[in-house]
């Protein structure tokens, strides 16, 4: 107790002397999703060198994590801009909104592919998502209609009778990822839809139908592998009857050792990432508090940066490190919303 | 008639056999556990040694006034220059795909390079001249062997058309490895060729100025009031318990701590050195009091009881006499205290360390990362380069533990005093 008061009278001395030196900040602060970090971070590199603004402070804190700091309130001490790998949800408006944080501008950068891959001493996998649903989900529906069963699959051939009888091991990321987000949502879910009577339950029963195409099993068959994407390459090394979900660029940077498998006959490549064919693809955005915009120097310059081709577009520096860029048509109507400064609308 | 004191010799062989089973276990312990310390060190050392060498490229870059006006140098459009030295080294090349590639070769930062290279040294201006620039990471991984060309062209990062222009510059003798200067004196970047360490050292050694600053004094402070001072009751033994428990505490609860009290009730800068070392400091405080306290207890009384007996008051013969005989002890409880704090992230991870921040950070209110944050991040990038990065970071941050310690050494044997 004696110490802690001496801590606190320590920390209270320093603050008032250190107080007024963060008066006014002239450096940009970012912070949120890990998916969209390095591409946050290259642009801000190229900005610090290039411009006379200092290089911007990324954080990598998560999507969740980022809103939630963002919406903190209007002031130095908050970021002025948070990356998200999905689009912000209108309880995080509304926290936002109540903090006074109305004027947001929304700005899409471009996709991002999740793959499903093995390692390249094995076979290449073609797999639909309702084999990946049926493969992973806790729950599968039962032969009759309506009912389900404990997944009773181990391995893929039982599945689908195509595959080859390979145990089914799949290293993913856990719950608190963005990444594992998006691969239940459009691959787990994509797969459980194909069901008609699931598809109908929807409309029914919408709780039931999330926790029945969301909840992946919890028997071991698929391993929580961390938020670390090289970690779960190397593993797929070294078990080549494994598979892994990762980011696109991670499979670009490992093409020797790792091949993505065919999702729904489609192969995940850069272009068919970018022209909408591979069906595990997601949106990242980042968004931009619009009250802080004149207040701390260069967001209008940083925005400018990233919507320029020379970044995000097909031959950009951020298409080299692995983001998939948006369409032309996409880009000149998103880069106008964003220099524009126009507010986001849910 | 037998002697009574003899053990019989079934006994004594049993005594002698679990003395030597005992040895034997010992050894086999250290044995274990140098292994593991040596594969640890020997893998990281191994993938990290990478990192300290860098691929340099020398291309014939076109400095006459038509270029590069020498009144206006900062005027030049050097990335376009580059790109133009480039196609004229290799003029066959003719698809933007293959230009794209051919501009590959080198680091983005190579108009950066020439503009610094032509301000260092004004005189080359005037016409051609062969310079040196960095080559960027996957060219680098090519020249370090580190790319398996016996692969099918698909699956790698290297095409052949890339590998045969890297063959014709080293034929011509235009490549070069040299020391990777810049991993000591470039802060972080999401480009592997040009990402360095100095940020995060600087960083680091700011909080941990900070965290000693705070967490020394106090911690002495407060050690020698407890054991010295303070009357033995009930407040003095829940003090003293609590203390206990300080430091078992997993770091991250000091994490949310500061960023309930010293961010938000405080308004501290988020991801300053300042308030990570101020985080540490609460780490570190338990850790230096119980060392402090131990090494004052083993100072012998009569020491004390001698200093009183000449008629010192107790404070004359605390600070006089029976401090400095701990000193030692507490000096090498305070470093292994710190070198814990040192191998920290997750309390940084909630004061928002755990970023990108490429300049290097001058004070205590400046943003900074620290060495562990670091390798944390390096380790997580995709960029294949980056794993030696990862290993050459760990190497360092090794080195600063192993002469934080070999400091404590020093210290101890400096002030040690044998009774």
């Amino acid at each position: 107790m004696f110490t802690k008061t001496l801590t606190i009278t320590a920390v209270a001395t320093a603050t008032l002397a250190a107080a007024p030196a963060f008066a006014d900040r002239d450096q940009l602060k970012i912070v949120g999703s890990s998916t969209v970090f390095p591409f946050s971070t290259t642009v801000a590199e190229r900005f610090g060198k290039s411009t006379d603004f200092k290089t911007p402070i990324v954080e990598s804190t998560g999507s969740g994590g980022g809103l939630k700091l963002f919406c903190a309130g209007v002031g130095e001490e908050h970021p002025d801009i948070t990356n998200a790998s999905r689009r912000i949800k209108s309880s995080e408006v509304e926290k936002c909104a109540s903090n006074g944080i109305t004027d947001i501008v929304e700005a899409k950068v471009g996709y991002d592919g999740i793959v499903f891959a093995n390692s390249k001493t094995a076979d290449r996998f073609t797999v639909s998502l309702a084999d990946m649903f049926l493969a992973l989900a806790k729950d599968v529906p039962a032969a009759e209609a309506g009912k389900t069963q404990p997944n009773p699959y181990t391995t893929w051939n039982q599945v689908n009778a195509q595959l080859p009888a390979v145990k089914i091991e799949v290293l993913g990321p856990p719950p608190t990822s963005g990444t594992r987000d998006a691969f239940v949502e459009l691959a787990m879910e994509g797969g459980c839809k194909a069901v008609d009577w699931i598809k109908d339950l929807k409309k029914t029963d919408s709780t039931a139908y999330k926790s029945l195409c969301h909840t992946i099993r919890e028997d071991g068959a698929y391993v929580e592998a961390g938020e670390n994407d090289n970690l779960i390459v190397q593993k797929l090394q070294a078990n080549p009857a494994a598979f892994g979900i990762f980011g696109y660029s991670f499979l670009e940077q490992n093409s020797d050792t790792v091949q993505g498998s065919l999702i729904n006959g489609v192969e995940p490549t850069f272009e068919a990432i970018a022209e909408g064919d591979y069906p595990v693809s997601r949106s990242l955005f980042f968004y931009v508090k619009k009250d802080h915009v004149g207040v701390v120097p260069g967001i209008e310059e940083f925005l400018a940066e990233f919507t320029s081709e020379d970044a995000w577009g097909e031959d950009g520096y951020l298409a080299d490190k692995g983001l998939i860029p948006m369409t032309e048509d996409e880009r000149s109507e998103w880069a106008a919303s964003i220099t524009g400064l126009s507010n986001l609308s849910m | 008639m037998t002697n009574m004191f003899t053990t019989p010799s079934r006994l004594r062989k049993a005594r002698a056999a679990a003395e030597r089973r005992f040895r034997w276990f010992g050894l086999i312990a250290i044995g274990i556990s140098l292994t593991f310390l040596f594969v640890m060190v020997g893998s990281i050392i191994l993938k990290g040694r990478g990192a300290l060498s860098t691929s340099g490229i020398a291309i014939v870059v076109d400095l006459n006034p038509d270029n590069v006006d020498p009144n206006d140098v900062k005027g030049t459009r050097f990335d376009s220059l580059m790109k133009k030295s480039l196609r004229n080294t290799f003029p066959d090349v003719k698809s933007r795909k293959d230009k794209k590639k051919l501009y590959g070769l080198l680091s983005v930062d190579m108009g950066f390079e020439l503009r610094d290279q032509i301000l260092e040294n004004p005189a080359i201006l005037g016409g051609p001249q062969k310079l040196w620039f960095t080559a960027s990471d996957d060219i680098d991984l090519l020249l370090k062997g580190a790319v398996d060309m016996s692969l099918a062209e698909d699956n790698r990062r290297i095409s052949d058309m890339e590998a045969g222009w890297i063959d014709t510059l080293t034929a011509a003798g235009d490549t070069r490895r040299k020391f990777n200067a810049k991993f000591f004196t470039n802060g972080d970047s999401r480009e592997p060729e040009l990402a360095g360490i100095l940020s995060a050292l600087m960083g680091s050694i700011l909080t941990l100025l900070v965290c000693f600053l705070v967490s020394f004094p106090t911690a002495i402070l407060a050690a020698i009031y407890l054991e010295e001072f303070a009357p033995k009751n009930r407040l003095s033994a829940f003090i003293e318990v609590n203390i206990n428990n300080l430091a078992a505490v997993p770091s991250i609860v000091f994490g949310l701590l500061g960023l309930a009290m010293l961010l938000n009730v405080f308004g501290l800068p988020r991801s300053t050195p300042l308030v990570g070392g101020l985080v540490l400091s609460l780490m570190t405080l338990p850790t230096i009091i119980i060392a402090a306290r131990a090494s004052l207890r083993a100072v012998p009384p009569s020491i004390r009881e001698a200093a009183l007996g000449m008629g010192a008051s107790p404070v004359q013969a605390t600070f006089h006499h029976v401090t400095p005989l701990a000193l030692p002890g507490i000096l090498t409880g305070t470093i292994v205290g710190m070198a814990q704090a040192l191998g920290e992230t997750a309390p940084l991870l909630m004061i928002g360390m755990v970023a990108f921040i490429a300049d290097v950070p001058s004070s205590i209110v400046e943003p900074a990362a620290a060495l562990p944050v670091q390798i944390f991040l390096w380790a997580d990038a995709s960029e294949r380069a980056f794993v030696e990065k990862t290993s050459a970071a760990i190497i360092v941050l090794l080195v600063f533990l192993v002469l934080m310690n070999l400091l404590a050494i020093f210290l101890r044997k400096k002030f040690e005093k044998r009774f």
